[in-house]
């Protein structure tokens, strides 16, 4: 009964080892992998359109659902802040409390979010299907690195429209939330953009917010290209690294952005 | 023609060696067994057999996609799988390569498919990438075709723009990855023709990996036939017809049964039938 018992345990350690290693492999992987695709990077921007091509893809073809939904969650954010501001007579401050939540958190975290849902996941599938139509090994064997052609510029067009679209996001953010703080509901216009002005600190809270933004950015980018280099070359394989490319990104997000947070906004009242 | 395994390396007469390959993608189980084999410099050559026997893991070696874990691959008089990253890239842009469905890529024109190499591997001046590209065209029919997608291609066009773009730089040696594969039989015999003219226009030499074989008797110098990771028959095409080996006729006449089993193997078909449970 013991040694039953005994066996259970030893196999059960053993296939939590395996498991353990496993992704310990894959993290030393994907570490090299990360390091070859910057190794690749001036191969990469010696061809610079390629590179402008993919900031177009990821970046201007983003541009409507951050544009939107920016806007909305601008507008939302003043209706739910207004109405929880007034009840202190506090409402003249809801140009601070938007666009300290945008610029802060909402816009670089909603904006990465959209931004591996829509950019990242074609990232993945690009070039997964590039791997299984045997595109990638075509350029292997006219011996050109695919990292330096097809992976590294996806990579950096990016990491560069990430914090464009972030910034964008909470621009429009700000507009949508003086659409209805002060078109709408009426509070003072001076109130709105002048506590704004007095309460948002360039260096601590924007600056901070694009460095979130950036980091977003690499990090969604280099989810997205490693999951569609490495994925099976089959349909189910593409659909798979798809998937695993929007919620790897997202919880990547989310558990950076906490991090970052700790660390900048320590001790800021 | 004669075809020796003892033929000396590094003979400008032989582009390609294999000598007592193997290979597996598998620890336990070998793709490959001890492939011997030996290309002349001009020739057109086929690697035939069924599917998953091993052919396009041979093509693979010889264009350093995969390393063998045995054996020697020379090319050119280059051991491949001891050329580092560089010399390898270097050898490659002898060859060129047909892929299975083309692979063109999807983003870029037909004229763009074709002037790739030419952008990525040389500065000619954008007149002379043109006239280059518009010949390759022309060569492979489809020079009126230039400004399409590959997306409005039929497949027999399709290859026929990946045999452009293969034979872009003028390499030393083009290797085909089933090119005749889901072809009709006007594009089957297109291809095929072009494979056997740009080869002796060009005097450039071809390995083809196919399971096509009335086309390749039409166009190849000689044929190794693999089963199971192994060579076993080869010869011209003259001698294949002649030959008597089961395995050869068992390809060319087309039989389900044979040397090459149509049953996949399993226990005893009355003892798994009556099996309890």
């Amino acid at each position: 009964m013991a040694s039953v018992a005994e066996n259970r345990a030893v196999h059960v350690l053993r296939r939590l080892g395996g498991v353990a290693l496993g992704q310990l492999s894959r993290l030393g992987y994907s570490a090299r992998f990360f390091v070859a695709v910057l190794r690749n990077t001036p191969e990469a921007f010696r061809r610079l359109h390629l590179t402008l091509r993919e900031i177009y893809f990821s970046g201007v073809l983003s541009l409507v659902i951050i544009l939107i939904s920016g806007l909305f969650v601008g507008m939302v954010l003043a209706l739910q802040g207004f109405d929880v501001l007034q009840r202190y007579g506090a409402d003249q401050s809801l140009g601070v409390l938007v666009s300290l939540s945008l610029v802060r958190e909402l816009g670089p975290v909603v904006a990465g979010l959209l931004f591996a849902s829509r950019a990242g996941s074609a990232i993945t599938a690009e070039i997964g299907l590039m791997k299984a139509t045997e595109q990638l090994a075509a350029i292997e064997m006219m011996a050109v690195d695919p990292l330096a052609r097809v992976v590294a510029p996806r990579f950096w067009g990016g990491v560069i429209s990430m914090p464009l679209l972030a910034a964008l996001f909470s621009t429009l953010g700000i507009f949508g939330a003086y659409l209805v703080g002060v078109r709408l509901i009426g509070i003072d216009a001076g109130a709105f953009w002048g506590n704004m002005e007095a309460a948002v600190d360039f260096r601590q809270d924007i600056v901070n917010g694009i460095i979130k933004s950036i980091v977003f950015g690499i990090a969604v980018s280099a989810i997205a290209v490693f999951e569609g280099y490495n994925a099976k070359p089959t349909a189910e394989g593409v659909s798979s690294a798809t998937t695993r490319t929007v919620v790897t990104s997202s919880l990547a997000i989310l558990a950076l952005d906490f991090v970052l947070t700790v660390f900048m906004f320590r001790g800021v009242s | 023609m004669a075809l020796q395994d003892s033929v000396p390396l590094s003979t400008p007469e032989i582009a390609v060696e294999l000598a007592d390959v193997t290979f597996g993608y598998e620890r336990t189980r070998h793709v490959l067994n001890g492939i011997t084999m030996t290309i002349p410099r001009g020739k057109v050559v086929a690697i035939m057999g069924g599917s998953g026997c091993g052919k396009t893991t041979i093509l693979r070696l010889i264009g350093g996609q995969l390393r063998p874990d045995a054996g020697r691959v020379i090319v050119g008089g280059q051991s491949v799988p001891d050329l580092g990253r560089d010399a390898l890239f270097e050898l490659r842009r002898k060859f060129g390569v047909l892929f299975q469905f083309g692979a063109l890529f999807t983003d870029l024109s037909v004229f763009e498919n074709v002037a790739f190499a030419l952008r990525e591997h040389t500065d000619l001046p954008e007149e002379l990438v043109r006239e280059l590209v518009l010949m390759k065209l022309h060569a492979v029919g489809l020079r009126g075709a230039a400004q399409l997608m590959p997306s409005e291609l039929s497949g027999g066009m399709a290859r026929r723009v990946a045999l452009a773009r293969a034979i872009a730089l003028d390499p030393m040696i083009v290797l085909y990855d089933e090119p005749f594969a889901g072809l009709d039989p006007i594009s089957l015999g297109v291809v095929g023709q072009l494979i056997r003219k740009l080869n002796d226009a060009l005097g450039i030499t071809s390995i083809v990996v196919t399971h096509d074989i009335y086309e390749s008797l039409k166009i190849v110098d000689y044929i190794y036939f693999v089963s199971e990771g192994k060579i076993v028959w080869r010869g011209t095409p003259v001698e294949v017809r002649a030959s008597g080996d089961a395995f050869v006729r068992q390809f060319v006449d087309g039989a389900a049964d044979g040397p090459v089993p149509f049953h996949y193997p399993a226990a005893p078909y009355r003892e798994e039938m009556f099996a309890d449970g």
